[in-house]
């Protein structure tokens, strides 16, 4: 049997800047998303959320929101349908408890405590009205301080293990210089500008779903689980959402509700979002109190990284935010610890929020090196260079590559780091702004999930790859279809991709900054099936120039099938299917890690970023005026799109820093600023002075392609950059986030 | 109740009637004829998702009342430009990458048109931010919008450079 030659290193497509393939569908409005669907008779669904975040619904006027003009079914715990999964329990390791009015009970402000259903948007937004709800309220408990603490249960997703490496107490106490710091973050909302959507329809007991999912094959499962029907029998249309960052990998109760309210209406259902009801039910980051201890040596090593996350979680699930875990493996402490904490709150489950865990846990510990540098006296990027982890932290175990010292060079030269003073309120503008430079490292696990692709190769040179991805926004449309050109050793235009829909090979969960990774390396092994195929097929046929090559290597590229040690043995990938019956081939691939190759080295993308801010010495308006980011995270399949998502990460960044926070009412523990007017994202005025620097790593351990994921990293970081940025500018060390001006206004 | 507007829709004039005085011209396109190009993003005048153009001027289609628009023309995402072909706006989004997930975009690209229109912010960076911030985009396109609205006014006002990329923003 002929050997493909592996890996293919990499022809034409991946590496190329190419524009979006779906850009002419989305700058014309074409893009159908989720709730642009329309089919005959439909319903639209709208539920009412609760206005009190703990106690019991005590009344609806039912009979009056049923009787407005176009109203047609109220549901409420009273006569909710029939579900056949229960609410308590959870369908697959992604998923959580959730509300389905299988009760009367008020568990968080906003849940659904009611679903109206109306021939039109406005008959049910008035229904909605109409049911004026009275509760029993109880006091809620929506701040960190409200309930005991507990240690985390270890336990997978959102409930992360504690770690010891070492001495810590002893470390600690032994230091030369020690610093025990505490740092807070805000309960932050996801806010894809898409709100939550379904339009669900039923033909006898098959569901039709136009659902944005970042996890097509694992969503049909758990609504199939819910509603007690065949996972076969579930079909899922997700080909745009309008943004996810964690928060459309899960079933919510508000979608539930409108599937159940289209099968026992026996009409397809609408339901999409209010922005206040995506404060709520759809998962959040929550909010972290974290105490970091270090302590260095004479020489300025740290001998002892002690990071303590507490964090909120809702009063029924699980879901802490795994910050104390972005210490794990950055700085070569001798010894080392991460532990966890909980508390239970009257507030929506939180999920995974783009970069979970790594964005809070990052703010936190770079402002502690920060302070730890400070009080060493030096400059923050040589503290971090002295302690530069060659291997993982505790572990030992080797990187599978780490090309971070590149990162801090580059973007050091690039920012004019060399220039800073040492000592804080130094710089001035022409304005008489207070100036500052801050950095900070950024971390990002390179995770891989689980995928499957088909690749058909059709007598006329042209193929379709088939993957059931997802696409929110990183561009795995163009950086996926380029992988699988590759593979088939074929221009990117002559490979039709079709994804976003459960009939195609399960293309796992777009999370984890993993998807192109995972789904990539399903399509990559597809395509290489195929050309395997096709190998065999010309090998073995007495009228191809490479008949008889046996094991001499076989590669493809250019719609051409060579040997690789004799280019001039070629043929054209039509004209070995044309002598072979004209047939097309078909071929599939799978990709998931190696339980050995994960034992066997640590896997993560770096980064450095280096942070300007100027600070009005009256008013503490903070403004960040640039932001150089410097990223290592493998090979780079799509320069133009990996820039943009490392953009966007540090964009996250700045909203994070000096923008997002939740406020709660005390009284009543509903969201205060549940619209985007009072929760405030970076908008384009926040935004100047950006800059993406990428730094090429060959990893050859990682996975096949070498991919280690840009979709997260940029938030990391960055958050920390700013905090440290604000201290150099105005000498105060602000120990929560994000930033406000009264925090800087107060002495 | 059943009310009447006259509408120029997207270069077409056309009567159209609708059953409800509460429907605003944001759900009017998207669930009543079949325009659902327009996005909505909070439904408050909050966001800029759902930006058209109302006579010439860069509205949010949420907060205004279908009613009100006797005898209005609306330009749409749809209507932007001919079938088969790209305003100058839209190609300077797909050459700039300034956008991911596709939501915002509609309104992104009907408020540049109309900011472009205003002629208040040329090619100024700053000027260009500052006129496109009531259009928010979680993915954070901004560095690509910023630079498309450069070159999109570039190619508007000055043809000839109509191929060059907008200058580092
Ligand atoms: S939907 Fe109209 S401004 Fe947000
Ligand atoms: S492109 Fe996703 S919100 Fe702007």
């Amino acid at each position: 049997m002929p050997e493909i030659a592996q890996p293919f290193r990499f022809g034409s497509n991946a590496g190329q800047p190419v524009t979006r393939r779906d850009g002419i569908a989305k700058v014309t409005g074409a893009a159908a998303f989720a709730a642009d669907t329309a089919p005959a008779g439909l319903l639209h669904a709208l539920c009412a959320p609760a206005a009190i975040a703990r106690g019991r619904v005590t009344h609806l006027d039912i009979a009056r929101a049923e009787s407005h003009p176009g109203v047609v079914r109220v549901l409420t715990p009273a006569n909710r349908p029939f579900l056949e999964g229960d609410p308590a329990e959870k369908p697959t390791m992604f998923s959580f408890r959730i509300e389905v009015l299988q009760d009367d009970s008020v568990r968080y402000a906003g849940q659904p405590i009611a679903m109206v259903l109306a021939e039109t948007p406005e008959a049910a937004a008035e229904g909605v009205r109409l049911l004026n709800p009275q509760y029993a309220a109880e006091t809620p408990r929506v701040t960190l301080d409200e309930e005991a603490a507990y240690p985390v249960e270890p336990g997978g997703f959102g409930r992360p293990a504690a770690t010891l490496h070492g001495d810590i107490e002893a470390a600690h106490g032994a230091a030369t210089r020690a610093l025990d710091v505490t740092y807070t973050t805000a309960p932050q909302y996801h806010n894809a500008m898409e709100t939550h959507a379904v339009v669900a329809e039923w033909t006898g007991d098959r569901l039709h779903l136009a659902l944005p999912s970042q996890a097509l094959a694992m969503s049909c499962a758990a609504y199939a689980w819910f509603f007690g029907i065949p996972v076969e029998n579930v079909t899922l249309s997700s080909p745009y959402l309008g943004g996810g960052f964690g928060s459309k990998a899960i079933p919510t109760g508000p979608q539930v509700l409108a599937i159940l309210a289209a099968r026992v209406l026996g009409r397809p259902v609408k339901l999409m979002l209010p922005r206040a009801q995506m404060f709520g039910p759809t998962g959040h980051r929550g909010a972290t109190r974290q105490r970091l201890r270090l302590g260095i040596d004479d020489d300025f090593a740290l001998t002892a990284l002690d990071h303590d996350s507490l964090s909120e979680t809702s009063s029924f699930d699980d879901f802490h935010e795994p910050a104390a875990n972005a210490s794990q493996g950055l700085y070569a402490a001798q010894a080392l610890r991460s532990t966890h904490r909980g508390v239970r709150l009257d507030v929506g489950t939180p999920g995974p929020m783009r970069a979970p865990g790594e964005a809070s846990g990052s703010a936190a510990l770079e402002c502690a090196m920060d302070e730890m540098a400070e009080q060493a006296g030096l400059d923050p990027l040589a503290f971090r260079l002295l302690n530069y982890a060659e291997t993982e932290p505790g572990t030992g175990r080797p990187y599978s590559s780490k090309a971070l010292r590149d990162c801090y060079r580059l973007g050091a030269e690039r920012f004019g780091w060399a220039h800073r003073p040492l000592t804080p309120r130094q710089m001035r503008d022409a304005e008489g702004m207070l100036v500052g430079w801050g950095m900070g490292t950024a971390l990002f696990p390179a995770p891989m999930f689980q995928a499957q692709a088909r690749a058909t190769l059709n007598p006329d040179g042209t193929a379709l790859v088939e993957t059931a991805a997802a696409d929110m926004g990183q561009g795995a449309w163009t950086a996926l279809a380029q992988i699988a050109a590759d593979a088939l050793g074929l221009p990117l235009e002559k490979v039709t991709f079709h994804s976003g829909h459960s009939s195609l090979p399960d293309g796992g969960v777009a999370g984890g900054s993993g998807h192109t990774a995972t789904a990539g390396g399903a399509l990559h092994a597809a395509g290489t099936d195929v050309i395997r195929q096709l190998a065999e097929i010309a090998t073995a046929d007495p009228a191809s120039p490479l008949h008889g090559a046996g094991n001499a290597r076989v590669a493809a590229r250019d719609g051409q099938l060579f040997l690789v040690d004799d280019e001039t043995r070629a043929e054209a990938f039509e004209a070995i299917l044309a002598r072979h019956g004209g047939q097309s081939l078909t071929g599939g691939g799978s990709a998931a890690r190696p339980p050995e190759d994960a034992q066997r080295h640590a896997m993560s993308s770096h980064g450095a970023v280096f942070a300007e801010v100027k600070v009005d010495p009256e008013l503490c308006q903070v403004r960040v005026t640039r932001l150089v980011g410097a990223f290592a995270a493998g090979r780079i399949i799509n320069p133009r799109l990996a820039d943009s998502q490392l953009y966007g990460g540090m964009i996250w960044g700045i909203g994070m820093a000096l923008h997002e926070e939740a406020h709660h009412d005390p009284r009543t523990g509903r969201v205060l600023n549940a619209d985007l007017a009072g929760y405030h994202v970076p908008v384009n005025a926040d935004v100047t002075g950006l800059e993406v620097l990428t730094v090429h790593e060959e990893d050859p351990h990682v996975n096949i392609l070498g991919i280690k994921g840009v979709g997260e990293i940029g938030v990391t970081g960055t958050v920390g950059a700013i905090g440290n940025a604000i201290w150099h500018a105005t000498g105060k060390r602000i120990r929560r986030f994000p930033i406000r001006i009264e925090d800087l206004l107060a002495e | 109740m059943s009310l009447s507007i006259t509408l120029t829709l997207n270069g077409v004039t056309r009567a159209i009637a609708f059953e409800d005085a509460r429907v605003t011209l944001l759900d009017l396109l998207r669930d009543r004829l079949d325009l659902p190009g327009t996005k909505k993003g909070c439904d408050r005048g909050q966001c800029g998702a759902c930006t058209v153009l109302v006579n010439g001027r860069r509205t949010t289609a949420c907060l205004t009342l279908a009613a009100t628009l006797e005898g209005a023309e609306v330009t749409t995402i749809e209507g932007l430009a001919p079938e088969g072909t790209l305003h100058p706006v839209q190609q300077a989004f797909i050459d700039n990458d300034a956008f991911q997930c596709g939501y915002c975009t509609p309104g992104q690209i009907m408020s540049a048109v109309g900011l472009i229109a205003e002629g208040r912010a040329g090619t100024d960076p700053e000027r260009i931010r500052e006129g496109m911030s009531g259009n928010i985009c979680r993915c954070a396109a901004y560095h690509g919008i910023t630079l498309a609205v450069q070159q999109a006014t570039r190619s508007m006002v000055h043809p000839d450079t109509a191929a060059k990329t907008g200058d580092a923003a």
